[in-house]
Order: structure tokens, then C-alpha cells, then sequence
């Protein structure tokens, strides 16, 4: 069964390497679980084939999608896969505590390779495709439209990181049907995973997977960094932007430094497992600190890449629900370049326990504790925006708040873990596990699903329902204190963080509820299904075209909801911070300009896709010891890129005339709506024309 | 706008086309961030190289295998094409000049490619020795390193190519021109990174 088929075509695939094979052999709930997550993947994507068959939505997905170069276009698909992705390791993450609390001095239903499965891909899931897709997502919706800008710097090598993205969440998802996932944790510590303890096709998933997520971030950062230098309107000082353009930019740079450490670390581990390398074997002259030194080098500024979006998110909601300017603003921005800066001082705290002198760590403990100084700040500055503002509670305000309390705890057990001495003992526990947890969970997952709940009405012209809004609210944060608190409690105790069986009955029961509180995390999601069910089926009743429905602040809540592709018929031009909010009550915003006239925007285009395509393809195949299949993709690469190149007809025009028509057609809807009154802006009364309080 | 015009003086921008000059300030500055995480790679790439220095395993050392001569003419070589390459790019500036500037791009070219083999060559000779990467950390880190310069050169050489045909096609347009300038920014920015290998890596290695 496991002799290779058609070694020549097929590299080292084997009937074995298909879960539904071995479950077949061996009928256990450890197989079948497999299988069946297998065929989870196999089903889903057949019935997506089907259902655009049956609909005959081909030619609109190619066309108004697939091909498209619009940032919000573009954002939106981010989106759409972090939500695929986020699934995804949510079961996972349900599973491994479902086995945790039921393998106490028992075997419990999954098997340890298959644990250690989960484990990796859950957490090469949530960072690289999750997390990572979905700010950028928000970065892409986002940043145009509030710095004034009809496009982004570089739309064609935006579309090309969206689908080379794709590629590396393609082949995670391929290696639940074919083969099987590394079992070396998120950050891939070799000598672990060299080829002579992990011959498998297991660690080659996640080096070309993570490689294709780390490559499409550089680009990603890149875009967005000289998108914010280049392209703001006129007026838009740098100190006139945003605060979510800020963190942005603070994140792009991040991205363009702290993404190549990776690039590098997994680059240089290919070549130990395919080429017989030795940067970081245990035999002539490898050394395993060299990874973790590259890894660290990106996986600490990581953790601000996924966390300064989010602080931007939230200084948008909290200013915009207080009805009040944001406190600071330039304390803001000091404080989010200082934690931009720091974030590349501190890696060695992720292994204070591996043997460097006392000085070194006291040095690096003390950078990290730094951090917490601009953080604090960051906090303050939102308390007091909220002070005798008029606060509404609405969703994105209530992530607001619960980000704020959760956060500071986290924070705290931040300090305990930067201290060296206490480092080493809780080190490896899952006292870390609940720390990160909580650091990233309010700090990332709460910010992002923040975000998509407060610009949705602008992305899509319907606002979504807000009680299942709360609902899932409630769901994230019950969930996230019940599931996690007891692991600080664990950790304490000496759990170790990654093991598949439990030997103390003393766990039992902090493992029943941190399991309760998984699976109300996994309702939050739930209720986010149904939110957007409920408010897809009641979107005629919600729709607030005018695009204003929340008093925004910023150019973004200026234009119609959904905004035209071309974003603005005008080109803004910006007096101050907050430029819309002080328009709507100084003069007359929604004015019909004295005439039009015709903008280029960028055509279509097939090279990112077909990158796309040929990128997984060869990932694919480097994963297999396909060969000839290899060269192909890599080829088919190098030859679209320059073949795009000799391509001239690039843009095409819209007419004065059809601007003409939809921006009449806009300004008739806001001539019809009434201006709503901030109490009642949940209602169905809201059109998205906001009344304007002195 | 009296800033514009001293913008990118000496380049060969389209000046007085205030849109062009846009593109092209926002195209450069794009290839000039790319290049900043292209020298991240090779900086993590120079500093693992270092850590690995001592690792030989009981291997060849690098006073073993680097050689003055041979290094010296690829440096000599890499430096001349950007000289030539800076000839191009003042043609360019002139419309006129369209032969002289294929003519300076194609001189580019044959010393890239006479770069390429010459340090093909030393790797050849390297592998004789059984200098392999496989033998030792110190050989693995010198090729991750070196040849990864190597492959840039390589990369370097097919864009030159790819300029060339599109000059033929399409002439000095304004994407061609902003093309040439930024492979002009790659082609000096590796001959930049070769001279930090000649003088961390090849140098310190022959004075053992
Ligand atoms: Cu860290």
C-alpha cells in the first residue's frame, strides 16, 4: 500500500498518503476523523464547483472577481478566505480540547502524530491565513479610500499577493486530503523538522505554504507603505491621516522588514531538507540558533503586525462611537512608531531558556517590558476619547471595550513572561499558550471582526443585524475568558502546552471548561453565519446607500455605499483631521461638483491568478518530489511575468458620462433620505444619511 | 510646482508631464522599498555566514578555497557593467541615442553573463576539491549566500534582455523608460552586495 505510484509522474505519492485509504484500513476514530476532515475539504469544494455550475456564475467569478484589480475588490476576497481559514482552525482548535479533556490518564479519540497535526496547522492557520489575509484585506478596502485615492500604488502586484496567498491556504488545505501536515508546531523548530527526524511530506507543506503566505505579505506591505507615501489626496499631511492609515503604514513597514527573516529561515530549511544543507542539522557544523534567531527575527514584529491594524480599528470605532475627536492624535502616532520600532528589539524572548549568558536576556527582558509603555499609552488615550463623549454601545464598540479590559490582563502576564527568571518557569506551559491567546484574541480577532462589522454597510450598502451582532459578541468574550483563564491556571500548575494526553486528574476540571469555552468560541463564529444570513435575507430593510449610516469621521463614509469603482468622482481635497466629519458641519458635503470628467482605472488581468495557480502548483509539487511538475510552475511563472510586461493596454476609461450617471443617481438618494439622529441609527430608518449634531 | 523640477534632476523622467512624473516618482520609490527587503535577505544571509564561519566539520576552510585572482576579475567585471549600465542610462536621457543605449545595455549584458561564468567556473572548482554545500555549515552558509548574488546576476541578465526586445518594440515609452531605470537600480544595487561579499566574505578569508 505504501509503495510509491508511478514514481516518474507522481513523485512519492502512495495510496497511503489518502486519508480515506487509511481509514479504510484502519477504521478507527483517529482515521475516520481524518478521513472525514479530508473529505470535509473534497465536499466543500465540489459543492462550490456545483452550486457556480448550477447558478452558470462562472463568467461573473472570472470576470468581477477572479481577474479584477480593484483594492476593494481585492480587500473583500482577503476577507472572504480569513473567514474560510478561520473555520477551519476553529475545529481544530475545538478538537484538540475536546481530546485534551478526554484524555486524562486515558488515550482519548486522537491519535499524537494526528494531534501534533492539529496543533501546527492551527497555528500556521490562524497567523499566516487568518490573520495575516484579513488585515491585509482591511488595509486594501481601506487605506484608498481614506487617504483620498482612487487605487492603490501597485494594483497588478496587489492581486498578485491576494492569489499567491491563496496558493499557500490551497495547500494547507490539500494536505488534509493528500499526505500529512508537519508535526513541528507553527514556528517549524528544526532539527525537528530536517529531513532525518521528519522524512515526511509534513514539513514541506509548511515550508512552501508559509513561503507563499511570506512572499504575498512582503508584497502586500510593500503596496500598502507606498500607497500611503504617494497616492494621499491633496491637504492629506501626514499628520491629517487617519489613525488606521498610520497603523497601516507602521504594519507595511513591518511587513517589508520583518517578512524576509522568514522568507530566509524557511528558504534556508528547504535546502537542509532537499539539497542536504547544513544550516541547521545536528551533524557537521548545523546549528538550530540560526533559525531560531531568523524566525524570532519575524515572529516578534508578527505579533505587531497583527495587533497595530487592530489599534487602528479601534481608534476609528471609539472615536467615531464617542462622537468625540480622538484623544492624543499625536500620541497616538508616537506611540504606534515606537511600538513599530521596539517590536524588532525584543525576539530573543522567545527563548530566554536556550543557553545565552544572564546579560543578554536581562537586556532583551527589559526591551520587551518597554513596550508596554507606549501600549499604555495607547489605552489611555482611548479611555479618554470615551470620556463625557457620547458613547453609543454598538457592536464594534463593545470589541472596543472588551479588547481594552482583556488586553491590560494579558499585558500584565506579558510582564510576568518578559521577566527572564519567571520566563523559565513557566516556560513550554500552558501558561504561555493562555498568554499569547490573550493577547491575540482581543488584540487581533476582536480589532478584525470589529472592523468587518463596522465598515460592512459601507463595503456592501447594507447595515448587519445588530443583535447577532451582540450575540457573538457575547460568544468571543465568554468564550475567550472561559477557554483560556484556565490555562494561565494549568500553565501555573505545569502543564506543558502541546501534549495529547493529560496524566494528572487535578486538570480535570479547568480542562471541562477551557473545552466549554472552546466550543462558545466556535458558537461566536456561529453567530457571525447567522448574522450575515439574517442580514443578507433583511438587506432591503437595512440599506443605507447614502454610505454614512454611524456619523463617520473619515473620507471613506463620504461617498456612496457600496463605493463606485473609481471611489471618488473628485479628488478630495483635505483641510484637517476628521476632514468629513467637520465638512458635514461646516458646509454642504453631498454638493454637486461644477462638472465630470473621465478617469482611467486599471483593466482586468489573468497574470495574478495564473501566478497563483502556478505558484501552488509548484509548491505542490516540490511537496511531492514531483519534478517535472516543479519546473513547469516555476517556468510558467518567470514566462507570465514577462509576458505581462510586454502588455501595454492597461487601463481602460470611464466616461465622463457614466460618472455623471452614478454620481446623479447618488446624490438623488441622499436628497430622498432622511438625516438620522444618532440614537437611532440601529434602526431601519438609517439610509445612511447621518444628522448633523453641532 | 518649482519642487517637481529638481525631483529627480539628472534622471531620465518625463519632465513637464506632471502625471508621468508622478508614475514615475511612485514606480521608483516602490523598487527602491523592494530593494530594502531584498538587502534584509542578504544582510540575515551575511550574518549567518558569519555564525557559520567556524562550523567547517573538519572540512575545507575558506583559505582553502577562495582565491584572490579569480574573485578580483569577477569584481572587476561587475563594476565595469555598472559603469556601461551608467552610460545607458545617461543615453536614455537623451531621445536620440536609442543605438547607443542598446549598445551600452547589450555591454551590460555580456559582462554579466562573463560574470556568471567565471564565478560558475569557481564553483566548479570549489566542487572538485569536494568543497560541496553538503559538507559542511561553513559551505552551506558561503552557498546560500554567493550564489544567491549569482542567481540576482541571472535575473538581472534576463530583465536586460527583456528590456532590450521591448526598447525594439516599443521604443523609449514612458513604461520602458521607468523599467530601465529601475533594473539600472537592481544591477548597481548587486553590484553593491558583491562588494560586500568580496570584502566580508572573500577578504577576511584569504588573510585567514
Ligand atoms: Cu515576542
Amino acid at each position: 500500500m505504501s509503495a510509491p505510484v508511478w514514481p516518474a509522474l507522481l513523485g512519492r505519492f502512495s495510496w497511503d498518503a489518502l486519508p480515506f485509504v487509511r481509514a479504510w484500513a484502519h477504521p478507527d476514530a483517529n482515521e475516520i476523523i481524518g478521513a472525514g476532515a479530508g473529505g470535509m475539504v473534497v465536499a466543500g469544494a465540489l459543492f462550490a464547483v456545483a452550486l457556480l455550475t448550477y447558478l452558470g456564475r462562472w463568467r461573473w467569478l472570472w470576470r468581477e472577481w477572479i481577474t479584477s484589480l480593484d483594492h476593494k475588490k481585492i480587500g473583500i476576497m482577503y476577507v472572504v478566505l480569513a473567514f474560510i481559514m478561520l473555520a477551519r482552525a476553529l475545529i481544530e482548535a475545538n478538537l484538540m480540547r475536546l481530546q485534551q479533556a478526554s484524555a486524562i490518564n486515558a488515550p482519548g479519540f486522537v491519535a499524537p502524530e494526528h494531534f501534533a497535526e492539529l496543533f501546527s496547522t492551527h497555528g500556521s492557520i490562524m497567523i499566516f491565513f487568518m490573520a495575516m489575509p484579513f488585515l491585509t484585506g482591511l488595509m486594501n478596502y481601506l487605506v484608498p479610500l481614506q487617504i483620498g485615492s482612487r487605487d492603490v500604488a501597485f494594483p497588478l502586484v496587489n492581486a498578485i499577493g491576494l492569489w499567491l496567498t491563496a496558493a499557500g491556504a490551497a495547500l494547507m488545505m490539500a494536505s488534509l486530503v493528500i499526505g500529512r501536515f508537519s508535526t513541528g508546531g507553527w514556528s517549524g523548530y528544526p532539527p525537528y523538522t530536517e529531513l532525518a527526524f521528519s522524512p515526511g511530506t509534513g514539513p514541506d507543506y509548511w515550508i512552501w505554504a508559509v513561503t507563499l503566505g511570506s512572499v504575498a505579505s512582503t508584497l502586500a506591505g510593500l503596496n500598502i507603505a507606498v500607497t500611503l507615501y504617494k497616492m494621499r489626496c491633496p491637504g492629506m499631511k501626514l499628520m491629517r491621516m487617519p489613525l488606521f492609515c498610520w497603523t497601516s503604514l507602521c504594519t507595511a513597514i513591518l511587513m517589508v522588514f520583518a517578512m524576509p527573516p522568514l522568507t530566509v529561515a524557511t528558504a534556508l530549511l528547504a535546502l537542509d531538507r532537499y539539497l542536504g544543507f547544513h544550516f541547521f542539522t545536528n551533524t557537521l557544523g548545523g546549528n538550530m540558533m540560526n533559525y531560531a534567531n531568523l524566525f524570532w527575527m519575524f515572529g516578534h514584529p508578527e505579533v505587531y503586525i497583527v495587533i497595530l491594524p487592530a489599534f487602528g480599528i479601534y481608534s476609528e470605532v471609539v472615536s467615531t462611537f464617542s462622537g468625540k475627536e480622538l484623544y492624543g492624535y499625536i500620541s497616538l502616532v508616537i506611540a504606534t512608531m515606537a511600538i513599530a520600532v521596539l517590536s524588532f528589539t525584543v525576539w530573543l524572548h522567545h527563548f530566554f531558556t536556550m543557553g545565552q549568558s544572564a546579560d543578554i536576556n536581562a537586556i532583551f527582558g527589559i526591551a520587551t517590558m518597554t513596550i508596554g509603555v507606549p501600549t499604555g499609552v495607547k489605552i489611555y488615550n482611548w479611555i479618554w476619547t470615551m470620556f463625557r463623549g457620547e458613547v453609543r454601545f454598538t457592536t464594534p464598540m463593545l470589541y472596543a471595550l472588551a479588547f481594552m479590559m482583556t488586553f491590560v490582563l494579558g499585558g500584565l502576564t506579558g510582564i510576568i513572561l518578559a521577566f527572564p527568571p519567571l520566563d523559565y518557569l513557566v516556560h513550554n506551559t500552558l501558561f504561555l499558550v493562555a498568554h499569547f491567546h490573550n493577547m491575540l484574541i482581543p488584540g487581533t480577532l476582536y480589532g478584525l471582526v470589529a472592523a468587518y462589522t463596522f465598515w460592512f454597510p459601507k463595503a456592501f450598502g447594507f447595515r448587519l443585524n445588530e443583535f447577532w451582532g451582540r450575540v457573538a459578541v457575547a460568544c468571543w468574550v465568554i468564550g475567550f475568558y472561559l477557554a483560556f483563564m484556565p490555562l494561565y491556571v494549568l500553565g501555573a500548575a505545569g502543564m506543558t502546552r502541546r501534549t495529547q494526553a493529560v496524566h494528572e486528574a487535578a486538570y480535570r476540571p479547568w480542562l471541562y471548561i477551557a473545552e466549554v469555552g472552546a466550543v462558545i468560541l466556535f458558537c461566536g463564529l456561529a453567530a457571525l453565519i447567522v448574522q450575515l444570513w439574517v442580514s443578507i435575507r433583511d438587506r432591503d430593510a437595512n440599506r443605507v446607500p447614502v454610505g454614512d449610516p454611524w456619523d463617520g469621521r473619515t473620507l471613506e463614509w463620504s461617498i456612496a455605499a457600496p463605493p463606485p469603482e473609481y471611489n471618488f468622482a473628485h479628488i478630495p481635497h483635505v483641510e484637517r483631521l476628521d476632514a468629513f466629519y467637520h465638512d458635514k458641519r461646516s458646509h454642504a458635503p453631498y454638493a454637486a461638483p461644477p462638472h465630470y470628467s473621465a478617469i482611467e482605472m486599471p483593466r482586468n488581468s489573468r497574470t495574478a491568478p495564473v501566478l497563483g495557480l502556478a505558484g501552488a502548483a509548484t509548491g505542490f509539487a516540490l511537496v511531492w518530489y514531483m519534478w517535472w511538475l516543479a519546473a513547469v510552475g516555476a517556468v510558467a511563472m518567470v514566462v507570465t511575468v514577462i509576458a505581462r510586461s510586454f502588455v501595454r493596454d492597461t487601463e481602460r476609461t470611464i466616461t465622463a458620462e457614466e460618472i455623471e450617471r452614478t454620481e446623479r443617481a447618488w446624490l438623488a438618494e441622499v436628497a430622498r433620505a432622511r438625516p438620522i439622529p444618532r440614537e437611532i441609527e440601529n434602526s431601519t430608518a438609517n439610509q445612511g444619511l447621518a444628522k448633523v449634531h453641532a | 510646482m518649482s519642487m517637481d523640477a529638481t525631483r529627480h534632476a539628472g534622471l531620465p523622467v518625463d519632465h513637464g508631464d506632471a502625471e508621468a512624473e508622478m508614475d514615475a516618482s511612485r514606480d521608483l520609490f516602490g523598487f527602491w522599498v523592494f530593494l530594502m527587503s531584498d538587502a534584509v535577505i542578504f544582510a540575515l544571509l551575511f550574518a549567518t555566514y558569519g555564525v557559520m564561519l567556524p562550523a567547517t566539520a573538519g572540512g575545507p576552510t575558506p583559505a582553502s578555497e577562495y582565491k584572490i585572482g579569480p574573485t578580483f576579475l569577477e569584481t572587476l567585471v561587475l563594476l565595469t557593467s555598472s559603469l556601461t549600465f551608467g552610460m545607458a542610462t545617461v543615453a536614455l536621457k537623451h531621445a536620440a541615442q536609442r543605438r547607443a543605449l542598446l549598445a551600452w545595455m547589450a555591454v551590460t549584458l555580456a559582462l554579466g553573463l562573463l560574470f556568471l561564468g567565471l564565478e560558475l567556473h569557481d564553483f566548479a572548482d570549489m566542487a572538485a576539491h569536494g568543497a560541496v554545500p553538503a559538507r559542511s555549515g561553513f559551505l552551506s552558509a558561503f552557498f546560500g549566500l554567493v550564489p544567491l548574488h549569482g542567481l540576482h546576476v541571472l535575473a538581472g541578465c534576463l530583465w536586460i534582455l527583456v528590456m532590450m526586445a521591448q526598447l525594439l518594440i516599443f521604443g523609449p515609452d514612458p513604461r520602458v523608460r521607468i523599467n530601465i531605470q529601475r533594473l539600472g537600480l537592481f544591477w548597481h544595487f548587486l553590484d553593491i552586495i558583491w562588494i560586500a561579499i568580496f570584502s566580508t566574505v572573500y577578504l577576511p578569508g584569504l588573510i585567514r
